[in-house]
């Protein structure tokens, strides 16, 4: 469970789309304004042709099931599991670096105690897995993943290794711009995260139909991380800000 | 009131083919949700997750989020007057292999919600190389009286509620099948939520 004080609990008539009313504990969570997030189906990004509904999707009024979520405890995570440069006997090749940031939700308000996950390619770009074939090599010194949980003030951070930009069969020369996955879980299922950071100045973006994918160019910007004297060690490690935002629950009473 | 422009939610980026390095190793997967000892009704989803053209999708990861057999969920933000199951979480995590399938264990939850209770579901949330966002839908079971009442169940066109069904497997009991028909003719019903 959570450690952080339980935000209030609306109990009250939620009339559904149905007209059917349940009498459940429901908050409201606004949707997403629009061109904030990639559609499902961006023909520029080859594989999401195949993989894309094409039918509408069903405008879910929200239940229980979707603004309930698993909550993890700290015994998800082990206390080194954040710094990526120490789970080998030796150090990895490249550019060590600390990636760090707050997790908010869309009321400003931080989110503590969330599981974090990421992973990677090495400096070389090339990630630890049978299915990448990129001519690069191999670090023994990096797997590239690793995990941590929020601090009461919603704050993570991870040290790791610049990845390397990698090639990739989409369209003719394609390359994509130096990227950390992360996944994040808030407190609803419907908060729940897959995204992609990036790195400042990136050559690679106006290639990248991945990036280029979202709509407003101003959540694109969000998800470039940005370089940090404050975060940056001297003699030791460059530092990069990386601020999340999730899906919150509204002040305002629910209405579909 | 006009969200606070830097208050937006992050927007999605796909999963990718490689994230089995962190999401979905052996110790990460949650192929059972339910602790032996956990009450209720016991049974295996084989997921097969299929693209357009019906081809296994072997690069997919399903999440699952359910409530225990009472109907309630581990959550703070349920206030409905039922115990939960000691040690229930509700929370799996999967990945599918080559075939495009893989099974969860567990057990099947109660009705949620004490006004208008919604049938026993389970709510998926699919994630793919190919997916810039995750797709949400759910899992019922055929069969069920609550279905008929079932408030999510009503908003989906009559003619494509059998895609939530799971289908049973009658030569072993308690096992069930779901397709992910992420396109085509019997395409499943996903969920703008």
């Amino acid at each position: 469970m959570r450690g952080f004080e339980p935000r209030d609990r609306e109990v009250a008539g939620t009339r559904m789309d149905s007209g059917v009313s349940t009498r459940t504990s429901t908050k409201a969570y606004a949707r997403l304004p629009k061109g904030s997030q990639p559609p499902s189906l961006y023909s520029p990004y080859q594989a999401t042709v195949k993989r894309a509904p094409l039918k509408p999707l069903i405008v879910l009024p929200h239940t229980l099931s979707e603004i309930t979520g698993p909550i993890f405890g700290r015994e998800k995570v082990g206390e080194k599991d954040n710094d990526l440069t120490c789970q080998h006997a030796g150090e990895p090749l490249g550019e060590r670096i600390i990636v760090s940031g707050r997790l908010l939700d869309s009321n400003g308000r931080p989110i503590p105690n969330a599981l974090i996950e990421i992973w990677q390619a090495n400096s070389a770009g090339r990630y630890r897995h049978s299915g990448d074939q990129h001519p690069a090599p191999l670090d023994p010194n990096f797997s590239g993943a690793g995990r941590t949980i929020t601090d009461e003030q919603g704050v993570y951070r991870f040290i790791t290794i610049k990845p390397g930009a990698y090639p990739w069969f989409n369209h003719y020369n394609a390359w994509r711009p130096a990227h950390i996955h992360f996944s994040v879980f808030g407190s609803a299922f419907i908060s729940r995260l897959v995204t992609q950071m990036y790195f400042p100045g990136d050559p690679l973006f106006a290639y990248d139909p991945i990036f280029q994918s979202i709509p407003d160019e101003r959540a694109r910007e969000r998800l470039i991380s940005k370089f940090d004297l404050e975060t940056t060690q001297p003699q030791w490690a460059k530092g990069f800000k990386f601020d999340i935002i999730l899906r919150g629950p509204e002040a305002t009473p629910f209405e579909t | 009131m006009k969200p606070d422009m830097d208050l937006v939610p992050t927007a999605s980026q796909t999963v990718g083919p490689f994230f089995r390095i962190e999401l979905t190793t052996d110790e990460h997967c949650i192929r059972c949700i339910a602790a032996p000892q956990a009450n209720g009704e016991r049974v295996w989803i084989t997921f097969r997750v299929l693209d357009g053209d019906g081809a296994p999708v072997n690069d997919a990861m399903l999440e699952i989020w359910q409530a225990d057999a009472n109907g309630k969920y581990n959550h703070p933000d349920d206030a409905q007057a039922k115990q939960l199951q000691p040690g229930w979480l509700g929370f799996g995590r999967i990945a599918t292999g080559e075939d495009g399938s893989c099974v969860l264990e567990t057990i099947k939850p109660g009705r949620v919600g004490d006004g208008a209770p919604q049938a026993p579901h389970l709510t998926v949330a699919v994630f793919a190389r190919g997916m810039l966002k995750q797709l949400y839908t759910r899992v019922y079971f055929p069969g069920e009286p609550a279905n008929n009442d079932d408030p999510v169940l009503k908003l989906v066109p009559a003619d494509r509620r059998d895609t939530l069904m799971t289908r049973s497997d009658p030569a072993r009991p308690g096992h069930w099948r779901f397709d992910v028909q992420l396109q085509g003719e019997r395409e499943t019903v996903f969920f703008d939520v």
